[in-house]
């Protein structure tokens, strides 16, 4: 008798939660039983699933890291409004890399062993994506890593949602030499890898496909402040593009420079991969006006899913705040994990890994975006922004959507 | 390199190369001036100089902010108050770091650099944390943009053309300060002989906290004069601290003169190998010259004779 009317009780308790999982009207955590979805072990509840987020908010990485952890915020609190993952709300657990590579591979690892998170949105410069890759791979986690960057790797514990190096530079290159009739190039560069790798590319490209030249080639330590000599050696070979992939803090100088030294856009064409909004704060609209940076996303870009995005970014983060390339690269990395486990039905890596491939987001801020059929890097058009005093862009061109290629056969 | 150039090309290449070569040996004088009076005159190590540097940029972009939103009218001229409050500012900071901290380290130099390098992390974590990560832009005004056409080919730009001004005229200042005023010849006489300073009624602690906190202030007014060509945030300040060190320690520590014939060297050098060779080259030649002449020679270019 007792037996029996445990067994009813249990049954109501059930039907109500089933009625208000119906109700709810969302993939509920009873569908996908806990033990089902999670057979790795990783901080999945019933109620809750936990992932990390690893970017340096201490150390001159800070500059541009703290846009990524903006977005990435953002689209989970949005995905935790419209019913989490399979049911599940997404905790955040954030770690500070701390501009520092040697930190980031333990801060990775503590997420991965002592954490057990299902997913770290996370790193920036290529120098900490290398750190933390021997660590995703042997423990087995899955990162999203939002940075344009120079190709030439490819891992199942890595889907990579900026664009890797021959996405950026090739569209840009044709559009310049079509629209500008460029036969001279002169390419500068910060000295470290995405730009020597980038500008290697660029070369190749300018010598084989355009049958340009390139009249010069340098690259500056990173920090470098002081770009008169350079400046004389550009107004000496008079090239019809410089092609600056110069980073940080070096960046502001030799805008600063170029203007005060004549070098402005009614003269000259500069086109450049690694100005965004973000750079431009620090840079001053006034110093950039009227060169062209070549990226898959603008802030100003007109679509109703960036107008949407951009109004929610700035509802949480403030009026003030700017959008540049990688932060919305960065929005995109939670949106795609959401979309992998549910087409897997699952958590584990593995599943996710496998189901990533083909994924296709139409509700990108950027435009359609899909994950490659084998190689965890997005389709993605690359735009070509004229640089406003405002700080802003518009864009004047718009590539089709080019197939990610980071072993690029012939550029190597 | 210059075949199919006209002569008069090469002309006004050589003519802006050379300015150019001027205005890096300001910068470099212009941060080590501050560094040279801590370092060459008191021996205190400050990792920290360069955030004074940091303090006088952010200084200049608080008051284009304020300037811009309540006075706009004004914006032509607040780039000279800027600098003045720099100064200021940097001059009581440097004074509070004096008092709080260095005075108690005075006899142990190494620990000093310890301190002082923790001094930088905290100050860089408090820009941050108050300023934000993300660089900024002060809005120059415009007489400061731009560049004055000398000749068809020759263009010098007027943000050089600034800060070889106040080198000239903080070096002027400085030198003035320590060689011909009182207070000098009591910082002088401190660097030479404390114990006798002392004896001669000399209040060496006070001698001791105004210069370095005069040192502080000069590398505020740097920094507010490298905004108009360089970058403003929590860490463009130790994009310096290198360059200025070694700029201190080639032309003698104790030596102003040194100071000076060093940052022009190193500039020169540094600016002529650039044109030639390239960027990373270049910096890869100066400081293997540096570092053969200092085996060479360890107390720098310059040296104050005292008996041993």
């Amino acid at each position: 008798m007792k037996c029996k009317k445990t067994i009813l009780r249990n049954f109501n308790f059930l039907s109500i939660l089933f009625l208000f999982a119906i109700t709810a009207g969302n993939a509920s955590a009873m569908e996908y039983p806990t033990a089902e979805v999670n057979t790795t072990g990783l901080a999945v509840t019933d109620t809750e699933v936990t992932v990390g987020i690893l970017h340096s908010i201490t150390g001159t990485m800070a500059i541009s890291e703290s846009g990524s952890v903006e977005a990435e915020k953002l689209a989970i609190k949005q995905i935790n409004e419209s019913g989490g993952v399979l049911g599940r709300q997404i905790k955040v657990i954030q770690e500070d890399g701390a501009s520092d590579w040697p930190t980031f591979a333990e801060k990775a690892r503590k997420l991965l062993v002592n954490d057990k998170v299902a997913a770290v949105m996370g790193c920036w410069t290529s120098a900490s994506r290398k750190a933390v890759l021997p660590v995703f791979e042997k423990e087995n986690g899955m990162l999203y890593y939002p940075t344009f960057y120079e190709g030439l790797e490819q891992s199942k514990n890595v889907i990579y949602t900026g664009q890797e190096a021959t996405q950026q530079i090739i569209a840009g290159l044709d559009w310049i030499a079509k629209e500008k009739e460029a036969k001279t190039y002169y390419l500068i560069g910060s000295d470290y890898i995405w730009p020597r790798t980038s500008n290697k590319i660029a070369r190749k490209h300018i010598e084989n496909v355009l049958g340009g030249k390139v009249v010069g080639e340098e690259y500056y330590p990173l920090g470098h402040t002081n770009f008169g000599s350079l400046i004389n050696k550009i107004k000496l070979k008079k090239p019809d593009v410089i092609y600056s992939i110069v980073v940080g803090g070096s960046n502001v100088s030799w805008y600063k420079q170029l203007k005060a030294a004549g070098i402005t856009s009614d003269k000259w064409t500069l086109l450049t991969i690694s100005v965004t909004e973000d750079e431009m704060l620090g840079i001053g609209g006034e110093n950039v006006e009227g060169f062209y940076s070549a990226m898959k996303y603008f802030q100003s870009l007109d679509n109703p899913n960036n107008i949407e995005f951009v109004k929610a970014f700035k509802e949480m983060w403030g009026e003030d705040s700017v959008i540049g390339d990688v932060t919305q690269a960065a929005y995109l990395g939670p949106w795609l994990w959401k979309l992998a486990v549910e087409k897997a039905g699952s958590f584990d890596i593995d599943k996710i890994a496998e189901a990533s491939n083909g994924i296709e987001f139409d509700k990108a801020p950027e435009g359609y975006v899909r994950i490659h059929d084998s190689n965890h890097h997005l389709w993605s058009k690359t735009r070509i922004g004229v640089a406003r005093k405002d700080g802003q862009f518009d864009v004047i061109y718009e590539s089709d959507l080019i197939e990610p290629n980071p072993f690029p056969e012939g550029y190597q | 390199m210059f075949e199919g150039y006209t002569a008069s090309e090469v002309g006004s290449i050589f003519a802006m190369q050379g300015f150019s070569g001027l205005s890096l040996f300001c910068v470099f004088l212009l941060m080590a001036l501050g560094l040279a009076i801590i370092f060459g005159q008191m021996g205190v190590i400050n990792m920290a100089h360069g955030e004074f540097l940091t303090i006088g940029a952010y200084t200049t972009f608080f008051i284009s902010s304020l300037t811009q939103k309540y006075v706009p009218g004004f914006m032509d001229y607040y780039f000279l108050l800027a600098i003045i409050v720099a100064f200021t500012i940097a001059f009581f900071v440097g004074y509070l770091v004096e008092f709080s901290l260095i005075r108690f380290l005075y006899k142990r130099p190494l620990d000093t650099l310890l301190a002082t390098w923790g001094l930088s992390l905290i100050m860089q974590q408090t820009f941050r944390s108050s300023f934000g990560a993300r660089e900024v832009s002060p809005t120059l005004p415009d007489w400061l943009l731009g560049s004055v056409q000398l000749t068809d080919t020759i263009e010098i730009p007027i943000n050089g053309l600034l800060v070889v001004g106040v080198t000239a005229i903080l070096t002027g200042v400085v030198f003035y300060l320590v060689f011909r005023s009182r207070w000098g010849l009591k910082v002088r006489a401190t660097t030479q002989n404390r114990v006798m300073s002392g004896a001669a009624g000399i209040n060496t602690s006070k001698v001791d906290r105004y210069t370095f906190a005069l040192g502080c202030g000069i590398a505020g007014v740097a920094g507010a004069v490298f905004t108009t060509i360089a970058s403003t945030g929590p860490t463009s300040g130790s994009l310096y601290i290198v360059d200025t060190f070694l700029v201190v320690v080639f032309g003698g520590a104790a030596s102003l003169l040194g100071t000076i014939a060093s940052a022009f060297s190193i500039a020169q050098a540094q600016s002529i190998l650039e044109f030639f060779l390239s960027g990373s080259m270049a910096k890869v030649i100066t400081l293997l010259t540096v570092i053969v002449i200092l085996m060479l020679r360890p107390e720098g270019l310059f040296t104050i004779k005292v008996r041993k």
